[in-house]
């Protein structure tokens, strides 16, 4: 027979913090991303056009793998349907310089009409849970292509050249080409990055890791995932866009191709999805990879997959995942920094879902 | 009223994509795996069955007696391993694994096949019909799928209904911790699901081979897996009587559509599935069911 | 009774849920033929405890023992060949499966044992003429009847109970635990977590108490005070301890009552 024994409960700590959006390495990153833009930009005077051709390929990548990673690390939306916007994209610019509109004016118009488009899709495909938003974004950019291909107007099955490109000299235009580009990059990326920054991106982050917990605390979870919808689409448009820019002669079916969201997922998966660094650390493995077997086509893919899978299984933070620990470049998280120490332990908050437990610095 | 004739052809074209969609319910309803590959899968057991024609010199028909049973081992091995991984992950993990199995999948078949188009032989058998009447023809080999189809279909269900093991699968897919409690391996259930769902995706695939002429990348830009898909979704979820239901559906408006244009065949059903999603996304069986 | 090795035996238990420890250093003995209640508030670990026993949750560290075998390592299903089933909280029946269905998957993977479902039928006389009936249709106090019935037709050495009075009606609540008695006829030792502390006192031989993880109080009920159980249940360290109640706080109100 035992009595009873006492128990006293624990006292909770609650730590008095400080709250600060930054650390010191970001200053650095800043300086050196402003460094590494103006080297780009210089890039033209220096190198060949082939190069540039090259980097531009790069940008608009980036651009593709920094949308999909918006949608699906930060808003939950796993898309396979992105090459629809991109081939609305291209076939807009088309569009509107068979009207005689400058397909560099007609570009920012085809990425607006392409949000217009998103919104469309978004009212068809909002209340479809993973799988079958999923499929049904696959399933509306096999419709647009469907129904591109029976225009000959458009250049039917066969494609088109594009009309009314300026009349530059070959050198200046993809000099131009590779500017346009690289700004729409910068723009893309620091737009996701202030979105990510503000109070979208904090709604954002709780939804992603706990939906149900942050409908509660009134977050307005269908109007954030909306704003991200319509955002990628102009954004992957914008991408199309950009394509045709520096491949005048548009085909339905490179355009729509379902390839170019396997690239961008790839892209994301590799680099880390739910980092805004992990799409860039994707493209550049990801065109690394494509420059060593360039040769081999088919073989490129392959790998690129069987990477890609091994990523989701085993390491899903990927790359930037497993470096960020030590290192933030772009500060969208918050940092909480005990009273009255110095450096003391930093709790960093942002994590991918599922893993969210806070990590001792 | 050769429109009589179209919904014959339809209802056995059908036939075929019930085939293909029986795997994919039987993952989803199982598992909640939503296979992207599922296409992919059904064109490699189609390149098998011509490996294995080139290798035994048997007759093409006879190819899908052992292009099943092997299928069917794989699916086993691929669930226990690769899925099963993914699926502790998560949902998200799954999509993007069978999206990148999907891949790696096209562009293997690719590198080892080249992307030349290929048939699998059967001889006289592809292109023989009958007639009822003067407008209506109907292929041999169309209503031995339509009829395989049917068995495959009906017989699952039954399985499923009856039998031990499917009791068990059906345990499983309910509440996959309660069926542990009760002694249930689901990892080994799963990959029972998983061998039978890959067994039909065979002779999906098989039968597709002797249908029509593939290629590599059928399975995704052949729409393949997206005709799967819209079968399940038009049928009802969970009911694979619903999948032969949404195959037929599928098959028919796909089959009128192709009256009115040659291109327009398969934007006709992509039409319909989205309608479907839009106004009744619980699928015909879901309707009639629906309380 | 009691026999001189226990049944089942839980030592050092210690078993987190992410960052939050949920049990911490517990230990216990169950023998052959109790009937052993688990009692404590929300959240003390009471079914965190029952969880890891039977296989759902890996402990942290510590054992569980069955018949002097160390367990610890095995998967769930394999646990319920040696002789551990639970019942479930929330019954968790199969809802797409009927009643008999539901009896049928649970005697799957029976040991060598006196229930069968034949029996179920016996001890529920109800089911027969339900057999038929989704499990999702019946209801609350009908479906945790099935619930039992799964699990008997397993035949366990040791049930585990979780939470039988969840939900259903105080007069529902007994009548199953009117059943207890049968149950332990044919050998079946019973382990099991209650809310209710007054229902868990009436069945059991031992009872056990749990405050946010950790043991509190384990005796047989008949040795217990009604005091002891409560401050073991609150963790009050005696009645009149300062609290956020009393003490300081009540001093600054002086026109109320105390």
């Amino acid at each position: 027979m035992t009595g009873a024994t006492a128990v006293k409960t624990r006292e909770a700590d609650v730590p008095a913090v400080r709250v600060t959006r930054s650390r010191r390495s970001v200053l650095w990153a800043s300086v050196v991303a402003v460094i590494v833009i103006a080297v780009l930009a210089y890039a033209p005077y220096v190198v060949y056009a082939s190069t540039t051709s090259i980097l531009v390929n790069f940008f608009i990548l980036l651009i593709l793998a920094s949308m999909w990673n918006l949608l699906a690390g930060y808003a939950g939306l796993v898309s396979v349907g992105q090459q629809a916007f991109f081939g609305l994209g291209s076939y807009f610019v088309l569009i509107f310089a068979l009207r005689g509109v400058n397909p560099f004016f007609g570009m920012p118009i085809a990425a607006v009409a392409c949000g217009l488009a998103g919104l469309v899709t978004w009212w068809l495909v909002s209340r479809l849970r993973s799988g079958y938003f999923a499929i049904a974004t696959w399933v509306i950019a096999s419709v647009c292509y469907l129904i591109i291909i029976r225009y000959p107007s458009l250049g039917g099955g066969t494609g088109m050249l594009t009309p009314n490109m300026p009349n530059f000299s070959a050198r200046y235009l993809d000099a131009l080409v590779y500017w346009v580009t690289l700004g729409v990059a910068v723009i893309a990326l620091g737009g996701i990055y202030l979105l990510l920054r503000s109070r979208l991106g904090l709604v954002l982050t709780a939804v992603r890791d706990d939906e149900t917990g942050a409908r509660s605390v009134g977050a307005r979870v269908t109007r954030a995932r909306l704003l991200v919808f319509v955002i990628a689409a102009v954004g992957c448009g914008a991408a199309g866009a950009l394509e045709v820019l520096a491949q005048p002669y548009v085909q339905p079916a490179p355009a729509f191709a379902v390839q170019w969201t396997a690239e961008m997922i790839f892209a994301v998966l590799i680099g880390g999805i739910g980092t805004i660094e992990g799409p860039i650390i994707g493209t550049i493995v990801f065109f690394a990879l494509q420059q060593w077997l360039s040769a081999h086509g088919t073989w490129y893919f392959i790998i690129l997959g069987l990477v890609a899978i091994g990523i989701a299984i085993w390491a899903p933070r990927g790359i930037w995942g497993v470096v960020s620990d030590r290192l933030k470049l772009f500060p969208v998280g918050y940092w909480l920094w005990p009273r009255g120490g110095g450096s003391g332990s930093a709790l960093s908050v942002l994590r991918w879902p599922g893993r969210s437990r806070a990590s001792g610095g | 009223m050769t429109w009589v004739n179209d919904i014959v052809q339809g209802v056995m074209l059908g036939g075929l994509y019930a085939l293909f969609a029986c795997g994919l319910s039987l993952l989803f309803g199982v598992m909640k795996v939503i296979n992207l590959a599922h296409g992919d899968l059904a064109i490699v057991a189609a390149y098998g069955a011509v490996g294995i024609v080139a290798l035994t010199h048997m007759p093409g028909a006879w190819s899908v007696l052992l292009a099943v049973p092997i299928f069917a081992v794989v699916g086993y091995l691929v669930q226990r391993t690769l899925i099963q991984a993914s699926l502790n992950r998560g949902v998200l993990t799954t999509l993007l694994v069978t999206f990148g199995l999907s891949v790696v999948i096209e562009n293997a078949l690719q590198q080892f096949w080249s992307a030349n188009a290929r048939t699998l032989q059967i001889g006289a058998l592809a292109t023989d019909h009958f007639n009822i009447g003067s407008q209506i023809s109907i292929g041999y080999l169309d209503l031995v799928i339509l009829i395989a189809a049917v068995a495959v279909l009906l017989g699952l269900q039954y399985y499923l209904s009856y039998s031990k093991q499917g009791r068990l699968i059906r345990a499983v897919a309910d509440d996959r911790e309660a069926a542990q409690l009760c002694g249930a391996d689901y990892r080994h259930i799963f990959g029972i699901a998983a061998a039978i769902a890959f067994g039909t995706v065979a002779l999906a695939g098989t039968a597709y081979g002797m249908y029509t002429s593939f290629y590599p990348s059928s399975g995704s830009s052949g729409f393949l897996v997206l005709f799967a898909f819209e079968a399940v979704v038009i049928g009802g979820l969970g009911s694979l009587w619903g999948t032969l239901l949404g195959g037929i559906a599928l098959g028919v408006v796909q089959s009128i559509g192709g009256q009115i244009g040659s291109t327009d065949q398969v934007i006709a059903g992509q039409l319909l599935f989205l309608v479907v999603l839009a106004a009744m996304p619980q699928g015909i069986t879901g309707f009639r069911r629906a309380a | 009774m009691t026999d001189s090795s226990p049944l089942l035996e839980v030592r050092e238990l210690t078993v987190h849920h992410g960052q939050l420890r949920a049990l911490d250093n517990v230990s216990l003995s169950v023998f052959a033929g109790d009937v052993f209640a688990m009692i404590g508030a929300n959240g003390a670990g009471k079914s965190t405890l029952l969880r890891s026993v039977c296989g759902l949750h890996r402990p942290t560290s510590g054992s569980v023992l069955l018949d002097g075998t160390d367990i610890t390592g095995l998967r769930p299903e394999k646990r319920v060949a040696a002789g551990i089933v639970m019942v479930p909280e929330g019954r968790r029946l199969f809802p797409s499966l009927t009643l008999e269905e539901n009896l049928q998957v649970g005697a799957t993977y029976t040991r060598e044992g006196p229930w069968s479902i034949a029996r179920v039928y016996e001890l529920f006389n109800w089911m027969p003429g339900r057999r038929r009936q989704l499990a999702a249709q019946l209801s609350g106090g009908e479906q945790q009847a099935v619930a039992i019935g799964r699990a008997l037709v397993a035949n366990p050495r040791v049930l585990l109970l979780d939470e039988l009075s969840l939900g259903l009606a105080p007069v529902v609540v007994q009548r199953i635990y009117d059943t207890l008695p049968e149950l332990l006829a044919t050998g079946v030792t019973v382990l099991l977590v209650e809310q209710d502390v007054s229902q868990a006192l009436r069945v059991a031989s031992r009872v056990h108490c749990l405050l946010e993880g950790r043991t509190t109080l384990t005796g047989e009920p008949a040795g217990l005070t009604a005091e002891s159980i409560e401050a073991a249940y609150f963790g009050l360290a005696s009645a009149a301890a300062p609290g956020p109640w009393t003490g300081d706080s009540a001093r600054t109100l002086p026109e109320e009552s105390r």
